[in-house]
C-alpha cells in the first residue's frame, strides 16, 4: 500500500507544524500557501510563547499554565485538550530552541521568560519582539530540509477554492487556484489539514495579514463542516491605529512593565511627559491591582472602552490612551522589545522611548474556527483543521502567548492523526468527486468573471469592515447585531452584482479577492447571528444587556451550520468538557 | 496651493504580464494623512480610474502584514528600493515636494505584472547554504545547549531578516551573469554557524559559499548595509564569512 498523501493547506506555524511531523513520519505532503511561507501571517506574532518551565522559581506548573488558559477562557474550551497542549509545551520550546531560534538568555544561558497578561508567573519565552517571525522561519528551515528530501512540495501562490469530497461525503483531495495563471485544478489527496490562520478582513481593518480572509473556513463551512464558537472575536487592546490598518503593539510592553493611562482632566494641555504622577490616570492598576496592566486582553479592552466612551478620557478628545514605556531603561527595551519599537516609531515618527506610544483596541484574533474533535478532526471525515482556523483551546478569550503554543499544538497532532486516518482509508468511490467539484469551481470563476454588475468588490468589503468594527466588536447589542445581519444580507444580495474591473486572466488580484469576498460575508453572518443569540457575556463576547455569565444557558459551543435551501446559518449546542476545572467566577479586580 | 495639497500625484509602472511591455499609468489620489504606499494603492483598487478619467485595472502587487515583518511588499519607490507598507506620503512629500510618487517593480527579479515580482530565488539560495538546525527529529530530546546572552545578543540581528530581497536589488553584484547568491543569504549563512548545534554544517555552508556566485563575487559597495529595512549588519557578516571561507578553502586543500 503506497503512504498517505496529505495536503496541508496554510503555510504558518500549524501548517509547517503538520508537515514536519508528517515528513518526519515517513509521509509525503504538499503544501499549499497563498503566499510564500516565510510571509504567513504567523510572522507578525510578536511577544512570546508560553510554556510552565518554571526557571524563574517561582513554583510556576503545568496545571497553573492550564488553569489559566480555561479561567482566562471563561471556562467555554474543552478543558481535555488545554490540559494536554499545556503539558506539552515545555517540550515544545526545548525543540525550538533545538531548531535554533534565537531566545532571549539568562546570564546562566538558560531561556528567560517574561510575564503575559492573565496570569502572574513569568512563563513566556521571547525572542525580542519577533517570537513569531523567529518561529516561522525555525519551521520553514526545517520544512526546507524536508523539501530538499522530496518529502514536500510546496504550492505557494495558490489558494484552496473548497474540498473535493466524494459521493460518501468523504475529503478526497482539494481544488486549488493558481494566482497567478489564474487555473483552476483539484489535487488528490487522502486527508487534508487546514491551517488557514484567522478572519480579520472581515472586520475591515484588523491586526491581521492581507491574507486573512477566513475564506477557506467558509468555503468549508458552506460544503458541511461545523463551525464552532464563530462570536468569540479577540479585540486586543493595544494597537497603533492606522489609516490601512491597526498595527499590534505587543502585549510584552506591558510585560515588560509598560503601563497604561489617560490624564485624569479630559481638558489636559500638557504633553505626557510634563504631567505628574498625580494627575496620571493608571486606570488598570486601580481597577485591578492584583494583575494591573496585565488583565487578560478582554478585560483590558472594555477597560480602555470605558475610560475613552463612558468617562470621555480619550487623549485630546480621541479614542486613544497612552501605552508608556519611558521609565524603561533604554538598553533595556531595545534588547527586549526593540522590534515593536521600531514599527512604532516608523508608523507613528514618535520615538517610544521618549514619548509615550498612543494606542487603542484593534481586532485581532478569532477564538472561534472550524469544529473539531479531540484529534485535530472535523466533523467532515478526511479535513482535519489546527491553529486560528480551528476553535478548540482558547475558548471565550486567548491569552496573550498562547496562540503560537496551539498552532504549533495543533500541528504536531493533526499531522500524525492525518495519516492515521489517511492509512485506513477505502478506495474512493469513481474519480472521488474530483470532475464534478472541479466543474463547479470553474462554472463559478466563469459567472464572476462575466458578471455584467457594478458593484466594486473592494467597497463591499469596506461596507462589511465598517458595520462588523461597529455592531461586533467590544461592545454589543442585539439590536446592531441584527442591523448588521441585515447589512450583511443586503451586501450579498449587491454581490450579485459585483463588476469586476479586472476581467484578465493573470495574475488578477481582484478576481481572488471577489471570491474571498463572497466567503467573508457567509462568515459573518455566522460572527453576528451567534452572538445575536448568546444573551449573556463571557470572555470576549459583552454585552451591556446581559452583563453576567450565564452558565446555566451558555456554558456551550455554538455550532454553526450552513443551510443551502436558507442560505444562512442553522445553529445548534454543544456541551462543553469542564471535567476537570469545574467552573467559577471569572474576576480579575481586587477582589480575586 | 490648498487643493494642490490635497491630492497626491502617482506614476506606476505596469506590465500585464512577464513578457509585455511595460507602460506608465498616472493617478491623482485624495490625500488623507498618515496614508502610506499600500494605502495608496488600495485606493486605486477602490477606484480605479487613472488622472485622465481612463478606467483601468487595480495595480497587483504583493503584500501581506502591512508593519514591515513579511517582506513582502518592496518596490521601486521614487527610485529607491524599499517596502511599501512603512513608506509613508508624507515623508516622500517632504523627500520630493511637488514631485509626483512614482512606482515601479524591483529591477532585478522578473516582474509577474505591474509591481509584483518573483523572488523565489532567495529562498533556492537558502536550501545552497543550508540554512537551518540539522535537528534529529521532533520529539522530545530535551532542552537544547546552553548559550550565553552574547551569543543570542551577536545572532538576533542576523535573524531578523525579512527576506525582501532588497539587498538584492541595490548590489551591482547581483545579476544573472554573477549569479551571486546576495546578502541576505550570507547573513542568514552566518546565522546558523553560529548556532552552537548549527555549526555542525558550517563548512558546508562555507564551502557552498566559496564557489561561483558566492561571496567572492561582492564588490563591497555597501549598498546593502544602507538599504536594508531592518539594519542588518550585513557587510560585516560578508567580511567575516568571506574570511571563514577563505580558511575552510585552505583546510580542504592541505586535509583532502
Amino acid at each position: 500500500m503506497p503512504a498517505p498523501r496529505i495536503i496541508v493547506i496554510g503555510g504558518g506555524l500549524a501548517g509547517l507544524s503538520a508537515v514536519i511531523k508528517i515528513a518526519e513520519a515517513g509521509g509525503t505532503v504538499d503544501l499549499f500557501s497563498i503566499v510564500p511561507v516565510k510571509r504567513s501571517h504567523s510572522v507578525c506574532a510578536q511577544g512570546g510563547i508560553n510554556a510552565a518551565k518554571d526557571l524563574k522559581g517561582e513554583g510556576d506548573t503545568v496545571y497553573k499554565h492550564f488553569d489559566d488558559t480555561v479561567y482566562g477562557g471563561d471556562f467555554l474550551a474543552n478543558q481535555t485538550p488545554v490540559r494536554d497542549m499545556t503539558a506539552r509545551a515545555p517540550a515544545i520550546i526545548d525543540l525550538l530552541d533545538r531548531m535554533g531560534v534565537p531566545f532571549n538568555r539568562t546570564h546562566e544561558g538558560l531561556l528567560d521568560f517574561r510575564r503575559f497578561g492573565g496570569t502572574l508567573y513569568q512563563r513566556t519565552a521571547f525572542a525580542g519582539a519577533t517570537t513569531g517571525q523567529q518561529l516561522l522561519y525555525a519551521l520553514d528551515e526545517q520544512v526546507l530540509r524536508h523539501e530538499s528530501d522530496g518529502r514536500v512540495k510546496k504550492y505557494e501562490g495558490w489558494e484552496f477554492l473548497s474540498a473535493v469530497l466524494d459521493a460518501n461525503g468523504v475529503c478526497r483531495g482539494i481544488c486549488a487556484l493558481d494566482l497567478r495563471s489564474m487555473q483552476t485544478r483539484t489535487f488528490p489527496a487522502d486527508a487534508i489539514i487546514v491551517c488557514t490562520g484567522g478572519i480579520g478582513a472581515i472586520f475591515g481593518k484588523s491586526t491581521n495579514s492581507v491574507v486573512c480572509t477566513g475564506s477557506a473556513q467558509s468555503a468549508l463551512y458552506q460544503q458541511g463542516a461545523v463551525y464552532a464558537n464563530g462570536e468569540f472575536i479577540q479585540v486586543h487592546p493595544t494597537c497603533i491605529p492606522g489609516d490601512d490598518k491597526l498595527r499590534l503593539m505587543s502585549e510584552s510592553a506591558r510585560g515588560e512593565g509598560g503601563r497604561v493611562w489617560v490624564p485624569r482632566d479630559k481638558n489636559e494641555k500638557r504633553v505626557a511627559r510634563s504631567i505628574p504622577e498625580a494627575d496620571r490616570f493608571y486606570f488598570l492598576e486601580e481597577w485591578y491591582p492584583k494583575y494591573g496592566n496585565l488583565v487578560p486582553r478582554d478585560i483590558a479592552t472594555r477597560a480602555i472602552h470605558r475610560v475613552v466612551y463612558e468617562l470621555g478620557l480619550g487623549l485630546d478628545g480621541q479614542p486613544m490612551v497612552y501605552l508608556d514605556l519611558t521609565h524603561i531603561d533604554r538598553e533595556t527595551l531595545n534588547r527586549k522589545l526593540e522590534g515593536i519599537l521600531e514599527i512604532y516609531e516608523k508608523f507613528v515618527g514618535d520615538d517610544p522611548r521618549d514619548v509615550p506610544m498612543k494606542i487603542f483596541p484593534g481586532t485581532h484574533y478569532t477564538m472561534g474556527g472550524l469544529w473539531v474533535d479531540f484529534h485535530q478532526h472535523t466533523n467532515i471525515p478526511g479535513i482535519f483543521a489546527a491553529g486560528e482556523a480551528d476553535y478548540s483551546i482558547h475558548g471565550a478569550n486567548r491569552l496573550g502567548a498562547n496562540s503560537l503554543l496551539s498552532c504549533i499544538n495543533g500541528g504536531f497532532l493533526a499531522g500524525p492523526n492525518a495519516i492515521a486516518y489517511a492509512t485506513s482509508l477505502p478506495a474512493a468511490p469513481g474519480d472521488g468527486g474530483h470532475a464534478a467539484e472541479l466543474k463547479r469551481q470553474q462554472e463559478k470563476n466563469a459567472a464572476l468573471l462575466s458578471n455584467p454588475g457594478t458593484e466594486n468588490p473592494f467597497k463591499l468589503w469596506r461596507e462589511l469592515g465598517d458595520t462588523m468594527t461597529k455592531h461586533a466588536t467590544i461592545i454589543r447589542y442585539n439590536a446592531g447585531l441584527a442591523e448588521a445581519d441585515a447589512k450583511i444580507v443586503e451586501l450579498l444580495d449587491r454581490y450579485r452584482n459585483v463588476n469586476l474591473s479586472d476581467k484578465t486572466q493573470w495574475a488578477n488580484t481582484s478576481f481572488a479577492f471577489a471570491r474571498q469576498l463572497q466567503n467573508m460575508l457567509h462568515l459573518a453572518r455566522v460572527i453576528v447571528q451567534g452572538a445575536r443569540l448568546r444573551d449573556e457575556s463571557r470572555g470576549s463576547h459583552y454585552k451591556p444587556d446581559f452583563p453576567e455569565r450565564n452558565d446555566a444557558q451558555f456554558l456551550k459551543t455554538t455550532m454553526a451550520t450552513f443551510d443551502a435551501t436558507t442560505n444562512a446559518p442553522a445553529f445548534s449546542y454543544a456541551e462543553v468538557d469542564t471535567s476537570l476545572i469545574p467552573p467559577r467566577p471569572r474576576h480579575y479586580d481586587a477582589t480575586a | 496651493m490648498a487643493t494642490a495639497a490635497r491630492t497626491i500625484h502617482v506614476e506606476i509602472l505596469r506590465q500585464s504580464a512577464p513578457d509585455a511591455p511595460a507602460r506608465t499609468e498616472r493617478f491623482a489620489i485624495p490625500y488623507r494623512p498618515n496614508m502610506n504606499i499600500t494605502s495608496l494603492l488600495g485606493e486605486i483598487a477602490l477606484a480605479p480610474i487613472t488622472a485622465d478619467g481612463a478606467p483601468t485595472t487595480p495595480i497587483t502587487y504583493d503584500s501581506n502584514c502591512l508593519e514591515e515583518i513579511c517582506g513582502s511588499c518592496a518596490m521601486l519607490i521614487n527610485g529607491r528600493a524599499r517596502m511599501a507598507c512603512s513608506t509613508l506620503v508624507d515623508t516622500l512629500q517632504k523627500e520630493a515636494p511637488n514631485q509626483p510618487i512614482r512606482l515601479a517593480p524591483l529591477s532585478k527579479f522578473p516582474v509577474v505584472r505591474d509591481l509584483a515580482v518573483d523572488r523565489a530565488v532567495l529562498f533556492e539560495n537558502l536550501k545552497v547554504v543550508k540554512a537551518w538546525v540539522p535537528i534529529d527529529g521532533t520529539y522530545d530530546l530535551g532542552p537544547g545547549p546552553r548559550q550565553f546572552p552574547q551569543t543570542q545578543e551577536a545572532r538576533y540581528p542576523l535573524s531578523n531578516c525579512i527576506s525582501c530581497t532588497i539587498c538584492m536589488e541595490v548590489c551591482p553584484q547581483f545579476s544573472e551573469s554573477t549569479n551571486f547568491v546576495g546578502a541576505a543569504t550570507i547573513a542568514q549563512a552566518r546565522l546558523f554557524n553560529m548556532d552552537p548545534a548549527g555549526s555542525v554544517l558550517k563548512a558546508d555552508r562555507l564551502r557552498a559559499l566559496a564557489g561561483e556566485g558566492g561571496i567572492q563575487e561582492c564588490g563591497f559597495a555597501q549598498n546593502c548595509v544602507e538599504a536594508c529595512p531592518k539594519q542588518l549588519p550585513l557587510t560585516e557578516s560578508i567580511s567575516i564569512t568571506g574570511r571563514e571561507a577563505l580558511l575552510q578553502q585552505l583546510k580542504d586543500l592541505f586535509t583532502r
